[in-house]
């Protein structure tokens, strides 16, 4: 942690235009006014250079939204926390890791963007652990969990323009999820087979037995996604086949079915559904470039009656 | 030399009230119900509806429009107005 003194805090303003005094946010869970400066002390907490700040800024702007519902995320007793995804130039310009270790630590950006964000939720809105965030476990990423897609070694759109940006721009995508779960397929050679593999591994997010009610993230490595470009698939080719592999017949996920009780009311047997709502699956490309291995990270609920992934453009 | 660190915090401390005193008895109160509308937490407040009732409060039943999101403030006025007590219930 290092201490916020005037020095270093003036400093950081110096990292963007936004004038100090300017409110960013509403921080919940106590919805209180946070200025450009307030963000700033607790950036430099985090260990932010300033040309990190503009990043933190729009983080914030991401999660303390309706649509993101950061109270109700940290309030749930699910282990979730949003997780920011940086796209466009910034992302290099700052030195970024999208590459080897990308959700791990090691890199300074990504380590303390995130933890400024949560810095600015704890410290400023209130939403101390035991307070009001009452995760049953927490994960790791709940300390900060922020990282670069790797675009120029993608063959496909990249999440932000899947999400209806442009190249040149900047942005950050806030999403609720968990910890990342490894998934391994060292052996698939076509994009058919690794598809239906990545599926069964999605399937599982969360639960099983969890469909339509919960988003994921699949972050796809470049080996893995070589599979793609070798084929000539392309992002909406993959979506396209990767949905068909995640249709769930509900009679297999039925509350009791295989001595579980957990699952479906009775209600709902006889059907056919995705287990992501349209939309509900964001793909990102991004890892070192050896590893037959890509990563699902469960959401929470999803939709107005829960958290939304949110996109905003990043301002100087 | 003096070296000052600046506040991280909100700088604001919540305003504190005395807690209503406890009920000598339930008899002729109203006791409001919010359901915060996870699964089944109908189940439990119809059985402390029964109770509550059997011991001679008159009961309000409320819901959340969600239970991810807090209490819409109209609706936690309401139940401030109209009630003396409430029991907040969360089941899965």
């Amino acid at each position: 942690m290092v201490p916020p003194t005037e020095a270093r805090v003036s400093r950081m303003l110096e990292g963007t235009t936004r004038s100090p005094d300017e409110v960013v946010v509403l921080v919940p869970p106590n919805l209180v006014e946070c200025p450009v400066e307030k963000v700033a002390v607790n950036a430099v907490m985090a260990g932010c250079r300033p040309e990190y700040l503009p990043v933190v800024l729009a983080a914030l702007e991401t999660v303390c939204t309706d649509e993101f519902n950061m109270h109700g995320v940290l309030a749930t007793t699910m282990s979730v926390g949003p997780i920011l995804v940086v796209n466009g130039p910034i992302a290099r310009q700052i030195g970024m890791n999208s590459g080897i270790n990308v959700l791990g630590h090691g890199n300074r950006a990504n380590s303390t963007i995130g933890r400024a964000v949560q810095l600015v939720l704890r410290n400023v809105g209130g939403g101390a652990p035991g307070g009001i965030d009452r995760g049953t476990l927490g994960h790791m990423g709940k300390q900060g969990f922020c990282f670069a897609e790797d675009e120029d070694g993608s063959p496909w759109t990249t999440l932000a323009e899947d999400r209806g940006f442009d190249r040149s721009q900047n942005t950050v995508t806030a999403f609720c999820g968990e910890g990342p779960n490894l998934v391994m397929d060292q052996l698939s050679r076509s994009p058919e087979s690794l598809t239906r593999s990545l599926a069964s591994s999605l399937r599982t997010a969360i639960s099983e037995r969890v469909v339509l009610g919960m988003d994921g993230m699949l972050v796809m490595s470049p080996e893995h996604m070589s599979r793609y470009r070798d084929a000539g698939w392309d992002r909406a080719r993959f979506m396209a086949e990767l949905t068909e592999c995640l249709m769930v017949d509900t009679d297999s996920i039925l509350g009791g079915v295989d001595g579980v009780e957990e699952g479906l009311p009775p209600e709902f047997a006889g059907h056919r559904v995705p287990k992501f709502r349209p939309g509900g699956l964001l793909v990102v490309h991004a890892g070192g470039p050896a590893g037959l291995f890509s990563a699902v990270i469960g959401g929470w609920k999803n939709g107005p009656g829960g958290s939304d992934p949110v996109t905003r453009e990043i301002t100087p | 030399m003096t070296t000052t660190i600046l506040d991280p915090t909100s700088e604001q401390a919540p305003a504190t009230r005395e807690r209503v005193g406890r009920p000598e008895s339930l008899a002729g109160l109203t006791v409001g119900l919010l359901d915060i509308s996870k699964p089944r937490g109908d189940v439990f407040l119809d059985r402390v509806e029964e109770r509550l009732t059997a011991a001679g409060a008159t009961v309000a039943r409320y819901a959340k429009p969600t239970f991810t999101k807090p209490a819409p403030a109209d609706l936690r006025h309401e139940i401030a107005t109209h009630c003396d007590a409430v029991i907040e219930a969360l089941a899965d």
